[in-house]
């Protein structure tokens, strides 16, 4: 009896464990299968890198320069061109990310995203997989940038372990931000409505956030949207592993809060993101 | 009730069930019914906006039915998408090749999405790529390709997973005769050597009269007519398709198909030519 009620419950385990098993191999492969695909793209079109990273190194050393000497822009940091290196690094990752929903749209108008929804990799698969893409490119611009900066000598800390989280905190963010993207791309659903939309999302995100200047000079309205801006832990994070500052708060909070806001953000694509073919 | 026994009878690839789809006031798809034998080349014809692509988003399980059933090899696409989607490949009337990528590489990723084994791709996008006849094509991006190649490949991508059906939506829209000829050539090769059911839509009456052993003719999102082309033909007492699909739809002009699915398929015709 007890034999027959044991076995029974090793087979109801076997029925939620496996598929389960299941579900998370298949997401996994989505997710690697979409990122190689723009590993790939990246390949055929590293122009695009190049010409993306630009924007990045004007903000650094033209805005950056008029400013060099600005103690209180840079929290009393010594170098205000050091202190906007990871504001400028999560900026540049931003604007990839925010308009990956473009490349939504223009799937649904041809047919890739029909068929990726008739396959059986999972639909937290696509877009974990599209926000990998955006983690991607937005690696090889921070690379480039790192380069430019250790060419230009400017004094951040090259720790290697620093580095590493700095890029974790910066794929995080990115990938977050993309399935944000993702997520306007399929309530707009036209392309030109969708650049209105990012226009107008992405710079009260720029602006409202740590990225050129901290928190702590804002206007107290200003600082609680900033504080409510997940951009602001991700350059926080940033700023402390590269520059060795903090303007208070703790480094586990900033990969926390960046880190759920991908989880939210993935989720809640994978539920609208479908919805973008009809 | 009576229930049909899909599950049971392995003859039949697809089974549809007075399906129905709305879309708020909207009726697409209303009440149809027919069944798909399995290793056949089944044709859906229709105007534009007879439901002929809703109907196969409800068989690639992209769209619920409002009421209904549908069984695709033998699974409920209500209840078991996964399992249809392992068993499908599907080519979507637009564009599905990445224009990014080179055909190889186009391969590459669908036979990763699909689910086919690492140690099994190489080999399976060889034979793809000999039944397509993609040789002298696979290191070109997908933008650089022509309408027949782009087809081709699109079609070499959803066999990589040896799909039981084959859904085909508009595959020859846009095409040249040549062209057309080729995907059709290596379409029945298919058929003859994996039989693999094929689904297709399409608006070319004497493409569709020539390639399919059964047609479905519908209209206004029901079936106006099924069956051989020669059993059409001579219910209607019609010398050619052509006056058979006349004679279903009542001979009206196209009054369905939205402002987008004109602009859809006149913006890939234009882009494949």
């Amino acid at each position: 009896m007890s034999v027959r009620v044991e076995s029974a419950r090793a087979g109801l385990l076997e029925r939620a464990v496996r598929p389960l098993a299941l579900g998370t191999g298949r997401l996994r492969d989505g997710t690697v299968a979409m990122g190689w695909a723009e590993v790939r793209k990246l390949r055929h079109d590293h122009l695009d890198i190049f010409t993306r990273s630009v924007q990045p190194l004007l903000w650094l050393f033209i805005f950056g320069t008029a400013l060099q000497n600005n103690r209180t822009l840079s929290g009393g940091f010594h170098d205000y061109r050091a202190y906007l290196v990871p504001g400028v690094m999560a900026q540049a990752a931003l604007f990839v990310a925010i308009f990956f929903g473009l490349g939504v749209i223009w799937e649904r108008d041809v047919g890739q995203l029909q068929r990726l929804l008739a396959t059986p990799i999972p639909r937290l698969g696509i877009v974990l997989g599209k926000a990998t893409g955006a983690g991607i490119r937005a690696f090889a611009q921070g690379l480039v940038l790192l380069v430019v900066v250790a060419i230009t000598a400017l004094s951040i800390r090259w720790n290697v372990l620093d580095i590493v989280g700095v890029f974790v905190l910066l794929l995080l963010g990115t990938g977050g931000f993309a399935c944000l993207s993702m997520i306007l791309a399929s309530l707009v659903r036209t392309r030109e409505r969708f650049m209105g939309i990012g226009q107008l999302v992405v710079m009260p995100l720029f602006f409202a956030s740590s990225a050129l200047y901290p928190i702590a000079i804002m206007p107290t309205w200003l600082q609680v949207v900033a504080h409510a801006n997940p951009l602001s832990y991700e350059v926080h994070g940033m700023r402390e592993l590269l520059l060795g500052i903090s303007a208070g708060g703790w480094l586990w909070l900033d990969f926390l809060v960046v880190g759920s806001f991908l989880v939210i953000t993935a989720v809640v694509a994978a539920k609208t993101y479908p919805r973008a073919i009809l | 009730m009576t229930q049909l026994a899909p599950v049971e009878d392995s003859r039949e690839a697809v089974v549809v069930d007075r399906l129905v789809v709305r879309f708020g006031e909207v009726q697409a798809v209303g009440g149809v019914s027919f069944a798909v034998d399995a290793g056949e080349v089944f044709g859906l014809l229709g105007p534009n906006g007879a439901g002929k692509t809703t109907t196969i988003r409800v068989l690639t399980t992209l769209l619920r039915p409002t009421e209904g059933q549908a069984f695709v090899a033998g699974h409920d696409v209500l209840s078991e998408g996964l399992a249809v989607r392992q068993s499908i490949g599907y080519v979507p009337q637009a564009i599905s090749i990445d224009g990014a990528l080179t055909a190889r590489e186009n391969l590459e990723f669908y036979g990763r999405v699909t689910g086919v084994p690492k140690r099994e791709r190489v080999r399976r996008i060889d034979q793809v790529v000999e039944a397509m006849a993609l040789g002298t094509f696979l290191d070109r991006l997908g933008r650089t390709l022509s309408g027949g190649m782009l087809r081709r490949l699109e079609i070499g991508t959803a066999l990589l997973k040896q799909p039981e059906v084959l859904f085909l939506d508009e595959p020859t829209l846009g095409l040249d005769p040549t062209a057309r000829r080729v995907v059709w050539d290596r379409l029945e090769l298919l058929r003859e050597e994996a039989g693999t059911t094929i689904f297709v839509t399409t608006h070319q009456m004497e493409e569709a009269e020539r390639q399919c052993n059964r047609i479905a003719i519908m209209d206004l999102g029901r079936i106006a007519a099924l069956g051989t082309p020669d059993q059409l033909r001579e219910q209607f007492a019609a010398a050619s398709l052509e006056d058979v699909f006349t004679a279903a739809t009542g001979g009206r002009l196209e009054e369905g198909g939205t402002f987008r699915d004109v602009r859809a398929s006149r913006k890939r015709t234009s882009r494949l030519a």
